[in-house]
């Protein structure tokens, strides 16, 4: 049974592009299907371990590929972190589906959609599944590939395909440093034994004991860490690698609310957990991500301030919040972290949903072309108001418990790092109160078409995700991961008191700027300050950078390699040993007269020196 | 009693003559006949030897070599009736299309 949750998508997958690729309807149904299938299942398990006592954690597992000593395995790991996530991916990952259903309607490429779509489920439920490092950086890969497909999934559009790429390149760089990770992981963890292993638990076993005996020097440690992080860095869009994310915003909505939301951008806080004990032991490698979180907070929340664009505000909003998680992992708080990204994943795919909805009926994401939607779109409106609210950490909604045991976490270990989380808090709560006002409330600027309440497979998941995103902050994820009642929670008021009067100043303050008609906001907060102005809207500069590095720096460098392949390796290397063949071929052909007696002549001659040769010795 | 050396010098000279038939005549019957002249003076040596050595074995192989000798004939003159056939002549010559 439990195979089947992994494999189901894939089926899926399998019968859409081999068999019913014409039929969109009847393809994007088996998807649906598919990963209700799977839904079921995990479920299934998820109440079983919720229920029961003494829940013991499952492991199963085929031998896949023997090399010697070598084993690597096929497997797939039930214990409660996985479980939690597969309840993320698999629920979430419905109603988004469900959701797509209307969404792509009318697309011509829906069939399509619809295969990479569970393809992607299929890789994301590997990478939870998986139960070694070899297993979980194939499905690592085959994630970031459906990523880069469902990016680039309107390919025709220029900005579309430039993002996919983007998306995969810099993605390939954060795992390169994975794989080389992966790599120094395994060249210490065991090399005495006879059977080298891959596997999480023999690891963590084999890693603890050497921890304990001493055998690790602290400076391998902290490199091993570090470049496991650069897988992290990469996929959970962590400074310096999180330029590929608001780009990532060409996709389809429900594509951004799955991946670049609530699921794929989460694979690396869930790779922080499951590895959580090689990161423990090295307390710089810790500092160096709990700090790199922080930062990534910050600088992600103060650009989605200028941003225009509903989609590209929730995706900085996204970063922002997954730089929480890493400081929160960073700080040790591995239940923490994942506490926040199961409440993050309802509020913030909710609240992409709650975007496409309006984009799909205006077929606009500028948030000043909208406005006065409260009356034309009440459901809409209402979830995304949930969501907003859930987002900015608001009593009682479900942001509100897990934001807040990052913040008191980070109060108890590192009261700078507290400070920037707090000051992070509020931003996301002025920018995303802003994107509500200027999108909900403030008066249209410009006159559409009539406007309509979306159709029931659009609204019906995102009431879904809105009932999650007010009551899955009761569910406490700590304790659940812990094996504890779920329903225990604890408050620090005077923490608690400070993060609201945080969320509750930002959205005070946004309204004032931005909810009226000639809202001071948006006119001359633009002029006055315009310097900062110019360097969020430019992102820091970022992409300039990145753009400069690669023309001015690695351009030339490949200039220069290539002047040396073409001119060095090639013209006496390569092909001088063909010119020398082939010329000394032009003058040795003429030996061959095709004349009988000319073979002779030189048969007999040839004994004739032979002979001579002989006698002599 | 003619001394070995005698044998063995008109076995080399035939042998040359062989030689120099095969690489002088364009005539491809007068080549196979060299060959076989060539044969008959490897021949003449083994017999020779055999005989100066007291030692049957070289009797036995030249009329293998004889028996061999005679398929190969057949084999090729064969090969120059075809030859003759396509292209009307047995004139060496004419036979070198087998090249670059």
């Amino acid at each position: 049974m439990a195979w089947l949750i992994l494999f189901s998508p894939l089926i899926a997958c399998l019968l859409i592009t081999l068999i019913t690729l014409r039929n969109s309807k009847l393809s994007s149904w088996i998807a649906v299907t598919a990963l209700l299938i799977s839904l079921g299942i995990s479920s299934s398990f998820f109440l079983k371990a919720l229920l029961t006592p003494h829940w013991k954690p499952m492991e199963l597992s085929i031998h896949w590929i023997t090399l010697w000593s070598l084993k690597i395995e096929f497997g797939l790991i039930l214990d409660r972190l996985s479980l939690l996530m597969l309840m993320v991916v698999t629920g979430i990952g419905s109603a988004i589906f469900i959701y797509s259903l209307g969404y792509m309607k009318e697309d011509p490429g829906k069939s399509r959609y619809f295969a990479c779509l569970s393809l992607f489920a299929f890789s994301m439920l590997g990478i939870i599944l998986s139960n070694n490092f070899i297993q979980m950086f194939i499905f690592w890969e085959l994630v970031g590939a459906s990523s880069y497909l469902l990016i680039g999934f309107w390919y025709e559009k220029d900005s579309a395909a430039d993002a996919g790429n983007k998306a995969f390149l810099v993605n390939r760089v954060g795992d390169f440093g994975f794989m080389m990770g992966i790599l120094l992981c395994w060249s210490f963890c065991g090399s005495g034994l006879p059977e080298r292993t891959f596997n999480f638990n023999q690891i963590q076993h084999i890693f603890s004991e050497m921890v304990g005996a001493g055998l690790l020097s602290p400076k391998l440690l902290v490199v091993a860490g570090l470049l496991i992080f650069c897988g992290v860095l990469g996929k959970s869009a962590q400074f310096p690698l999180h330029v590929w994310l608001p780009d990532a915003m060409e996709g389809p909505t429900p594509v951004s609310a799955l991946i670049h939301a609530a699921t794929m951008v989460a694979a690396g806080i869930y790779l922080l957990a499951r590895l959580f004990f090689l990161f423990d032991a090295s307390p710089t490698a810790m500092t160096v991500i709990a700090y790199v979180g922080a930062f990534t907070s910050v600088f992600a929340a103060s650009i989605a301030f200028v941003q225009n664009d509903i989609k590209r505000i929730l995706a900085y909003s996204t970063l922002s919040q997954l730089g929480l998680m890493v400081l929160a992992m960073g700080l040790g708080g591995r239940l923490e972290a994942m506490y926040h990204l199961t409440t993050h994943a309802f509020f913030k795919a909710l609240l992409f949903l709650g975007a496409g909805s309006v984009i799909h009926a205006l077929h606009t994401q500028d948030i000043w072309d909208m406005g006065k939607l409260f009356k034309k779109m009440p459901i809409t409106s209402i979830t995304f108001l949930i969501g907003t609210l859930a987002l900015c950490g608001l009593f009682p909604l479900s942001g509100f418990w897990s934001k807040d045991e990052i913040l008191l976490l980070a109060f108890e270990k590192n009261i700078f790092l507290y400070r920037l989380a707090s000051v992070a808090t509020w931003m996301t709560s002025f920018y995303m109160a802003r994107a509500f006002f200027v999108a909900f409330l403030a008066p249209e600027k410009k006159i559409h078409h009539p406007v309509h309440e979306s159709s029931w497979t659009l609204t019906g998941p995102m009431i879904f995700l809105a009932i999650g995103a007010c009551i899955a902050g009761f569910i406490h994820i700590p304790e659940f991961i812990l094996g504890h009642d779920v329903l225990e929670s604890h408050i620090n008021l005077p923490i608690a008191f400070t993060s609201q009067a945080m969320s509750l100043s930002g959205i005070v303050i946004a309204f004032f700027l931005y909810a009226y008609r000639d809202a001071w906001g948006a006119k001359k907060l633009k002029e006055i300050f315009k310097i900062f102005h110019i360097i969020l809207s430019r992102k820091y500069f970022m992409d300039d950078l990145y753009n400069g590095i690669v023309k001015y720096i690695q351009q030339n460098i490949a200039v220069l390699c290539h002047l040396t392949d073409r001119n060095l390796i090639v013209r006496f290397g390569v092909n001088g040993v063909a010119k020398i063949t082939k010329t000394s071929g032009e003058f040795l052909r003429f030996c061959q007269t095709g004349r009988i007696q000319t073979y002779a002549l030189f048969f007999f001659a040839g004994i004739t020196v032979i002979v001579f040769v002989f006698i002599l010795k | 009693m003619i001394p070995l050396s005698y044998y063995l010098i008109l076995s080399g000279i035939l042998f040359s003559i062989g030689v120099l038939g095969i690489l002088i005549r364009r005539n491809a019957i007068m080549i196979l006949l060299s060959l076989e002249i060539m044969l008959n003076a490897v021949n003449l040596s083994f017999v020779s030897f055999s005989r100066f050595s007291g030692n049957l074995e070289g009797q036995i192989f030249v009329f293998f070599i004889m028996t061999i000798a005679a398929a190969e004939v057949a084999v090729g003159l064969a090969i120059l009736i075809s030859i003759f056939r396509n292209k009307k002549s047995v004139d060496t010559d004419y036979m070198k299309s087998l090249r670059w």
